[in-house]
């Protein structure tokens, strides 16, 4: 059933009887035209964009939790695409393109509030960047512009204006903004689902099954699957599955906490991070106040925050808005990231002839969603990259032609 | 959060007080001029990333600025051994 006014109001009248399951709960079959693990938003986007762009339907998701338990539940939300380097700003901005028509796409609200992502400046080196990098995005044909501190004061009432970095202005890009976060799950997984994808969940990946070079089977907690062809989208645990498949990637993996207040009355429209103290916070539709720092700097799997990084989020965020000292924190969280030695993704295939990979978003895989889904897809479904991705491939790193976001950008991953 | 107990100056040390350095036991190749692309990109972007025991180097840096080695576990975070520099680990 299509989520629609007329049906709401239908079942409204009705007593809501007639709702159906978003996506079915298949067990899985003995074999597969195409096999992609993981079940976070980039697993479940790549199901997606390989049903409709590519007509292959006989595929499953292997997600070993359940959907959009990982990374994508443990976010902040964010998206935006004010990325520098030519390729960057082409798969971001693709990205944030087709998050601007998802919720229509995929029959979902995603909630997309496109309301401005706001990056300060504190002094005059930051707005030599600023304006160096506005200029980049000028010629990558992506929005962005700098706006003085006056216009940052009015924007963000309560900001400290002269506390320890004070403001100067901000770079903001008007299209950057967030997004509910389990709706972009879900509705991949529902449009997924309506196109014939099995979604698996609870089901490990344990080990590869290989004959010359190439994956015939995955065994799996829930019993052996036979496929063709394998898309891998987990993220922080790309390693992982990179051992059991016999390959390495020059990623490692770190925790990445964010955390949340308790809600109050609207209070902050826009997101704005600081690169002073590296905090950076939006208000959700709920009222609580979503802030995360940087990443922690040593390998890690443990999927859960620690005080130190807490006590230098709240006490940043308070500086920022010294109001927010009244406000209690409610719930902390981490997500295993996967950050690669250049920060920018690695797409395509990998030394097995037929598994393609999608990984190393490090800390900004939420933003990514669409595009990774729809490369990777691309990859899986015609065995050769997108020329998107063409300049994001694994031998990038053996040909020494890294795509140096971090330095470029000035982001923190 | 992570406290070490440093093998220098013998004092406890939590995670604000060290610096991270990565994989322990890295070796430049000795010959970048003449080693394939393979050594050396391996040694350039290649690392251990276990989920488990990692072998890792950490700097007393609130402290005595010394490096050492800790074997580490990965998920639950528990320091499982710490030597000097000139040691080897065999946790």
């Amino acid at each position: 059933m299509n989520y629609n006014v007329f049906n709401l109001l239908w079942q409204g009248l009705s007593g809501h009887k007639g709702w159906q399951q978003a996506w079915r709960s298949p067990e899985p079959k003995s074999r597969y035209d195409a096999v992609i693990i993981g079940g976070g938003g980039h697993g479940l986007a790549t199901a997606y964009y390989l049903a409709r762009e590519h007509g292959l339907t006989n595929i499953a998701v292997l997600e070993k939790g359940w959907i959009g338990g990982g990374n994508t539940g443990r976010n902040t939300t964010n998206v935006r695409s004010d990325y520098m380097f030519p390729e960057s700003a082409a798969m971001y901005d693709l990205a944030l393109r087709l998050y601007e028509t998802l919720g229509r796409d995929l029959n979902y609200n995603i909630m997309l509030s496109q309301r401005g992502w706001l990056t300060l400046i504190h002094d005059q080196h930051q707005m030599e960047g600023a304006r160096h990098k506005a200029n980049w995005l000028q010629c990558n044909g992506v929005d962005g512009e700098i706006i003085g501190a006056g216009q940052v004061a009015e924007m963000l009432p309560g900001m400290e204006m002269n506390g320890r970095f004070p403001v100067r202005g901000a770079f903001m890009q008007k299209r950057g903004g967030t997004i509910r976060h389990d709706a972009v799950a879900w509705g991949y997984a529902r449009a997924a689902d309506r196109l014939g994808v099995d979604i698996i969940q609870n089901c490990e990946v344990q080990g590869f099954d290989m004959a010359a070079g190439r994956v015939t089977a995955i065994n799996t907690s829930r019993g052996r699957i036979e496929t063709d062809r394998v898309g891998v989208a987990v993220a922080g645990h790309s390693g992982v599955i990179a051992e059991k498949a016999g390959f390495r990637l020059p990623i490692t993996s770190h925790c990445l906490q964010a955390m949340v207040s308790e809600p109050v009355r609207p209070f902050l429209d826009h997101v704005v991070i600081s690169p002073g103290t590296g905090v950076y916070i939006n208000q959700t539709q709920k009222g609580e106040m979503v802030m995360g720092g940087v990443l922690d700097l040593y390998n890690s799997y443990g999927q859960r925050g620690n005080f130190p990084t807490i006590e230098k989020v709240v006490t940043s965020a308070v500086e920022m808005f010294p109001t927010f000292s009244q406000t209690r924190l409610m719930r902390h969280w981490a997500g295993i990231v996967d950050i690669s030695p250049d920060s920018s993704p690695i797409l395509g295939q990998t030394p097995v002839a037929n598994m393609h990979i999608n990984c190393g978003w490090g800390t900004g895989g939420f933003k990514a969603i669409p595009a990774g889904g729809y490369l990777l897809a691309h990859s899986i479904a015609k065995g050769t990259p997108h020329e998107l991705a063409a300049p994001f491939g694994l031998n990038r790193f053996r040909e020494n032609r890294l795509v140096d976001e971090g330095a470029a950008a000035g982001i923190a991953h | 959060m992570i406290i070490i107990q440093c093998p220098c100056c013998g004092e406890d040390r939590h995670e604000e007080e060290l610096t991270f350095g990565g994989e322990a036991e890295i070796i430049r190749p000795q010959e970048p001029a003449t080693v394939s692309d393979q050594v050396w990109t391996d040694y350039l972007y290649f690392r251990a990333n276990p989920k488990g025991t990692h072998h890792e180097q950490w700097c007393c840096s609130g402290g005595c600025g010394q490096w050492f080695k800790v074997a580490r576990d990965t998920v639950t975070h528990e320091v499982l051994e710490v030597v000097k520099f000139d040691k080897g680990l065999s946790a």
